[in-house]
C-alpha cells in the first residue's frame, strides 16, 4: 500500500505512451460537462471577453479616463451613441459630468475590479493555505490558536471584516496617502477577510493526508517535514483550494465593488466599477441614467458569469463540497 | 443540558473578549485619541490633563479593564468627529436599523421557507425552475447593485416609491422613533427591506429546498407514506420538521448577517441607521464609533448564536438525550 | 385476496428504458405468507413497492393490473389510493433505524397513523397505541409511549415499526427484508412475532427477503425472482425439496442449511444480467447448463412443474425439452 503510493512518478517511464495532455483534457469529465451546459459555455465566453477587455483596455478604450488632460469638460453629459457637437468625439455609452467616456471608464474600471479581485484571492489563498497546513500538520497550540481566530472571524460576515480591516489600516496611514495606496489597502482588507475558508479546507485535508500510510512511512524513514509537506501533502490539498478560489474570485469582485460603492474603496480619481456606480447614483434623478446603468450592467454581467463558472467548477471538481 | 449551555456561554464570552481586545487596540493604537480630540493647537498641559482624564496614563491592563467596564455599561466615549457621546449617537439611530432589519428578516424567512418548500415539492414545474434560475441571479448580485437598480426602476422611472430616507416617523416613548405607523414610513421601508432581504431570501430558499429534497428521500418519509398518511401530513408535518433543523441554524446566523449588511442598504437608501453611521466612522477613522459599533454587532451575533443553539436543542430530541454537542 | 397480473415496471433513463419488472403474476390468499426470494436487483423489493405504489420516480407501472379483494387498485387516482395504504395494505421496511421519524415520539407516530384511518379521539387512539405496543411485546409500554425512536434498541424499533404497520389492521402486509438489518439473535424473535400477529389477525404477508432460511421458517409459499421476472412459484416445502427451475436448483444447492445432502456448496456460474442487458428468451439462458436453442429465442411462461410452477421449457407440457445427457445423472454440477 505505502509503496504504491510513494512511487507514482518513478513508474512513469515504464508506462505505455500516453495520449497528449491536450487530448486527455478534451476527453475529461470537465470538458464533457462543460459542453453539455449552454449557460456555462455562455458564462465562459462572457468571462473571457470581459477579462480580455479589461486586460487590453489601453488599446481598446477611446480615452484614458484616469488622465485629466484627455477629458473634454465641454462634452460632459453626452448621451450614449452620440457624437459631441463641440469636439466631434463619439461616445458609445455616453459621458459623465467631467466629459469622461463611460465606455472607457468601464474598461479601466473592470481592470481595477479584476486586479483587486485576483490579488485579494491570491492573498487569501496563500495565507489560508499556509496557516491551514501549519495548523493541520503541526497541530498542538498552533492549531488551536489558528482555528480559534478563524472561529471568531467566521462569526462575522466577511464584508464587515473587510470594512473593519480597511478602517484600521487607514487609521495607521497618514491621510495624504489614503488615495494613493487605496488599491493595496483594499487587496489586503479583502484578502484578510477571506482566508478562513482556505485554512479550514486545507487543515481538514492535511489531517486526512497526514494520517495516511505513505506519509507515516515517509516520516518513519526520516524524510524532513518540509519535504513531506511540499511534495506529498500540498499537491493533495490543492483541489479544494482551487475550487474555493474560483468562487472566492466572484466574492472578492463583489466585495471590492461594495467597498468602493460605500466610499471606502477606490477613490473617484481611480474608479473601479463600484466607484463608477456610486458616482452614477447622483445622476440617476437628473436624467443621466447611462452614467449609473452601464457600469451597473457591467458589474452585474461580470459577477454573474464568474459566479456561474465558479458554481459549475465546484460541482464538477467536487460534488461533495457543497 | 447544563454542560452544553455552559460550554456555549463560555464560547460566547470568549468571542466577546476577543472583540473587546480588538476594539480596545483600535482605541489604543490607531491614531492618538488625545490628538484627535484636541487638535494640533492644544498645549502640552491640556493634553496631559485629557490624558489623565481618559486614564491613558495608566498601565495598559488597567486601561483595558476600564474599557471593558465602560463597554459593559454602554459607555464608549466621545466621537472624534462630532464630539458627541457615541452611545447617544448609536441609540438615536438604532430604531431605524432594527426596524429595517426585522422587517427584512421576516420577509426573507417567510418567503424563503415558502418558496423553498414550493420548489422542493413541485420540483419539475416550470415555475419552480424559473424561481431557481432567478435565485441564482439573486445570489450572484451585490446587494448595493440590487438596491440601486430597484431605486432606478421603482423610484426614478415609475415613481411609485420613495428613493431614500425613512419617511415620516412617530416617536414612541422616550427615544424610539418608528416609521411603521405612517403611510410614508411604510412606503419608504419597502425598497430597502427587499434589498436587504433578497440575498438571505434566496439563500434560505435554496437551503430549504435542498434539505427538503434530502428529507423526502429518507426511509421514514417513505414509511410515513406507506402508513397511509396524507400528502399534507407527510410533507408539512414530517418532512418540514426534519427540514427545519439545519435550516434554523443557518437562518439564525443569517439574521446576524442582515444587521451587518444593513450597512450597505442604509448607504444606498440614505437610511438614517447605525450602519450608515459606521461607514462614516470608517471613512473618517472615527475610532470610538467604530469600536462601539463593533462591540454592538458582536453582542448581537453572540446572542443570536446562543439562541440558535438553544433552539436547536429544543427541536431535536436526539440532542436533548445526549445532553449536548452537535 | 391480492392478485398481481402481468405487472411490468419501467424506468426510463437517458440510455433507454429499463424494464425492472417484466410480466410478473401471482396471487396471495387471505392469511397466507408468500415469500419472495432472489438476488439483489432481481426485482423483489420492486414488486412490493409497485403493489403499494411507492416506486421511486421515474419508475412507474407500465402494464398489468393489481387487484385487491377483486378490485383494481393500480389505476386509482393517487388521492383514492392514499387511504388504502396502511388501512388495507401495510408495509414494513428493512431498516428500523431509519424507518421512524427521529423527531416525533413513538406515541405521536402511532396516534397519527391510527387517527388517519380509524374514527378515534386522541385519547382512544392513545389507548389503542398502548395496546399495540403491548401486542408487539414492548415492555412497560405506558412509559415508552412518549419516548423517541433513538431511545429504543434496533429490535425494539422494528417492533414499533410492526405496530405502526398493523395499526389500522390491514388485510395485507408487505415486509421488505424485515430482519436483514437486525442482529441474528433478534431476527428469530421478530419473525416469530410477525408470524404470530399475522396469524392472529388473518393478515396476508408478502415477505421479501434474500434469506432462504427466513422463507423456510415463515412462508407458506415461495416465489423466486430473477432479472425482474418470476421464474418459479410453489409451496415452500416443494420448492425447497424439489426445485424445478435450473436457477432455483442452483439457488437451493448454494444454501448451507438446505444443501446439507450435497458434499459441497454449489456456485452458479456467472452473475445475474444487468437490467440494461437482459438476454433474449429465458433471462437465465447464458448461465443455464441445460440451455438450448429455444431458450435463447422464446421466453417461457410459468407452467406446472412438479408440485409448483416454473418458467422453464424443461417443463413444457406439449414439448418438454430434454435434459442434457451429460448432466442427466447429477442434479447440479459441483463446481469448486
Amino acid at each position: 500500500m505505502s509503496q504504491q503510493n510513494q512511487a507514482p512518478q518513478s513508474a512513469a517511464p515504464v508506462a505505455p505512451p500516453k495520449p497528449s495532455k491536450w487530448r486527455t483534457f478534451l476527453d475529461s469529465d470537465i470538458v464533457y460537462s462543460w459542453k453539455r451546459q449552454p449557460v456555462v459555455i455562455l458564462a465562459t465566453l462572457v468571462t473571457l471577453i470581459m477579462f480580455a477587455a479589461a486586460l487590453f483596455a489601453p488599446w481598446i478604450a477611446p480615452q484614458n479616463p484616469f488622465d485629466p488632460r484627455q477629458l473634454e469638460l465641454i462634452d460632459a453629459f453626452t448621451p450614449p451613441m452620440t457624437t459631441s457637437d463641440f469636439t466631434g468625439n463619439f461616445y458609445l455609452l455616453g459621458s459623465d459630468s467631467q466629459g469622461r467616456d463611460v465606455f472607457s471608464a468601464i474598461l479601466y474600471g473592470s481592470r481595477i475590479s479584476l486586479l483587486v479581485g485576483f490579488a485579494a484571492v491570491i492573498f487569501a489563498l496563500v495565507m489560508g493555505t499556509a496557516l491551514g497546513l501549519l495548523a493541520g500538520f503541526r497541530g498542538g497550540w498552533r492549531d488551536a490558536l489558528i482555528m480559534r481566530i478563524a472561529d471568531v472571524q467566521l462569526t462575522f460576515p466577511s464584508i464587515l471584516m473587510a470594512l473593519l480591516i480597511f478602517g484600521v489600516i487607514r487609521g495607521f496611514l497618514p491621510r495624504s496617502l489614503h488615495a494613493e495606496v487605496a488599491i493595496i489597502v483594499l487587496i489586503i482588507a479583502i484578502g484578510l477577510s477571506d482566508w478562513v475558508q482556505y485554512a479550514r479546507a486545507v487543515r481538514g485535508a492535511t489531517m486526512v493526508e497526514k494520517s495516511k500510510e505513505y506519509v507515516q512511512a515517509a516520516r518513519v524513514i526520516g524524510l524532513p517535514a518540509r519535504k513531506i509537506l511540499f511534495q506529498h501533502i500540498l499537491p493533495n490539498v490543492m483541489r479544494p483550494v482551487l475550487v474555493i478560489g474560483t468562487i472566492g474570485l466572484a466574492l472578492a469582485i463583489i466585495a471590492e465593488a461594495t467597498l468602493s460603492f460605500l466610499g471606502v474603496g477606490m477613490p473617484a480619481t481611480q474608479p473601479s466599477l463600484g466607484t463608477l456606480i456610486r458616482v452614477g447614483q447622483d445622476y440617476m434623478f437628473s436624467g443621466e441614467w447611462w452614467i449609473l446603468l452601464f457600469p451597473g450592467l457591467a458589474l452585474l454581467i461580470l459577477a454573474l458569469s464568474v459566479n456561474l463558472l465558479g458554481d459549475w467548477l465546484r460541482d464538477v471538481l467536487n460534488p461533495k463540497l457543497r | 443540558m447544563l454542560a452544553f449551555l455552559i460550554q456555549r456561554v463560555l464560547q460566547a464570552i470568549f468571542v466577546m473578549f476577543v472583540v473587546a481586545l480588538i476594539s480596545f487596540s483600535l482605541f489604543h493604537y490607531v491614531g492618538d485619541p488625545v490628538l484627535n480630540m484636541l487638535g494640533q493647537e492644544a498645549t502640552e498641559a491640556d493634553r496631559a490633563a485629557l490624558r489623565a482624564q481618559l486614564g491613558l496614563d495608566q498601565p495598559v491592563v488597567v486601561q483595558f479593564w476600564n474599557f471593558v467596564v465602560n463597554a459593559a455599561q454602554f459607555e464608549f466615549g466621545i466621537s472624534y468627529r462630532s464630539a458627541r457621546p457615541v452611545t447617544d449617537m448609536i441609540l438615536e439611530r438604532l430604531p431605524a436599523t432594527l426596524e429595517l432589519a426585522i422587517i427584512s428578516a421576516i420577509f426573507a424567512v417567510v418567503m424563503g421557507i415558502l418558496l423553498g418548500i414550493y420548489t422542493a415539492l413541485r420540483r419539475r414545474s416550470w415555475l419552480a425552475n424559473f424561481i431557481m434560475t432567478a435565485s441564482l441571479i439573486g445570489v450572484s448580485l451585490p446587494t448595493f447593485l440590487i438596491g440601486v437598480l430597484l431605486i432606478y426602476v421603482f423610484a426614478v422611472e415609475l415613481g411609485w416609491l420613495p428613493a431614500f430616507g425613512r419617511g415620516e416617523t412617530v416617536r414612541l416613548g422616550d427615544w424610539w422613533s418608528t416609521g411603521l405607523l405612517t403611510a410614508s414610513g411604510l412606503r419608504s421601508l419597502i425598497l430597502p427591506a427587499i434589498t436587504l432581504g433578497l440575498f438571505q431570501l434566496t439563500l434560505i430558499m435554496r437551503l430549504v429546498r435542498a434539505e427538503m429534497l434530502e428529507v423526502l428521500s429518507t426511509d421514514y418519509i417513505k414509511f410515513a407514506r406507506a402508513r397511509g398518511l396524507s400528502k399534507r401530513v407527510v410533507h408539512l408535518r414530517h418532512a418540514l420538521k426534519n427540514t427545519m433543523i439545519p435550516v434554523i441554524t443557518i437562518i439564525g446566523l443569517q439574521l446576524g448577517t442582515i444587521i451587518a449588511f444593513a450597512i450597505i442598504t442604509e448607504t444606498v437608501f440614505q437610511w438614517p441607521g447605525v450602519g450608515a453611521l459606521f461607514i462614516t466612522a470608517v471613512r473618517f477613522v472615527d475610532v470610538p464609533v467604530m469600536a462601539a459599533y463593533l462591540m454592538m454587532i458582536a453582542l448581537v451575533f453572540v446572542v443570536i448564536n446562543l439562541v440558535v443553539d438553544l433552539l436547536y436543542y429544543a427541536v431535536d430530541p436526539r440532542l436533548r438525550a445526549q445532553g449536548g454537542g452537535k | 385476496m391480492l392478485s398481481v397480473r402481468h405487472l411490468r415496471v419501467e424506468f426510463p433513463t437517458r440510455h433507454g428504458t429499463l424494464v425492472a419488472l417484466d410480466d410478473v403474476s401471482f396471487d396471495i390468499a387471505p392469511g397466507e405468507v408468500l415469500g419472495v426470494v432472489g438476488e439483489s436487483g432481481a426485482g423483489k423489493s420492486m414488486t412490493g413497492n409497485a403493489v403499494i405504489r411507492l416506486l421511486e420516480p421515474p419508475g412507474h407501472i407500465a402494464a398489468g393490473e393489481v387487484l385487491l379483494s377483486g378490485k383494481r387498485i393500480d389505476d386509482l387516482p393517487e388521492e383514492h389510493f392514499v387511504p388504502l395504504r396502511g388501512r388495507h395494505i401495510g408495509m414494513i421496511f428493512q431498516d428500523p433505524l431509519t424507518s421512524l421519524n427521529p423527531l416525533f415520539s413513538v406515541g405521536d407516530q402511532l396516534v397519527e397513523t391510527i387517527r388517519a384511518h380509524l374514527p378515534m379521539s386522541e385519547k382512544q387512539a392513545r389507548e389503542e397505541a398502548l395496546r399495540l405496543l403491548r401486542e408487539v411485546g414492548i415492555p412497560a409500554p405506558e412509559t415508552r409511549l412518549d419516548s423517541y425512536p433513538h431511545q429504543f434498541s434496533g429490535g425494539m424499533r422494528q417492533r414499533v415499526v410492526i405496530a405502526l404497520a398493523l395499526a389500522a389492521r390491514p388485510e395485507f402486509i408487505i415486509a421488505d427484508e424485515p430482519t436483514t438489518a437486525l442482529d441474528v439473535s433478534v431476527q428469530a424473535q421478530i419473525l416469530a412475532l410477525l408470524k404470530r400477529l399475522c396469524a392472529d389477525h388473518g393478515t396476508a404477508v408478502m415477505l421479501v427477503t434474500h434469506d432462504m432460511g427466513v422463507i423456510a421458517e415463515t412462508a407458506d409459499r415461495v416465489a423466486v425472482m430473477y432479472a425482474g421476472r418470476l421464474i418459479e412459484i410453489g409451496p415452500v416445502d416443494e420448492v425447497i425439496r424439489n426445485p424445478q427451475h435450473p436457477y432455483t436448483k442452483g439457488l437451493m444447492a448454494s444454501i448451507p442449511g438446505i444443501a446439507k445432502r450435497l458434499e459441497r456448496l454449489y456456485q452458479i456460474e456467472g452473475s445475474m444480467p444487468r437490467l440494461a442487458a437482459i438476454p433474449e428468451g429465458c433471462a437465465f439462458n447464458p448461465r443455464c447448463p441445460h440451455a438450448q436453442q429455444r431458450c435463447r429465442a422464446e421466453r417461457p411462461d410459468l407452467m406446472p412443474a412438479g408440485g409448483s410452477q416454473a418458467a422453464c421449457w424443461l417443463h413444457d407440457p406439449v414439448d418438454p425439452l430434454p435434459l442434457r445427457q451429460d448432466l442427466a445423472g447429477e442434479e447440479v454440477s459441483h463446481v469448486r
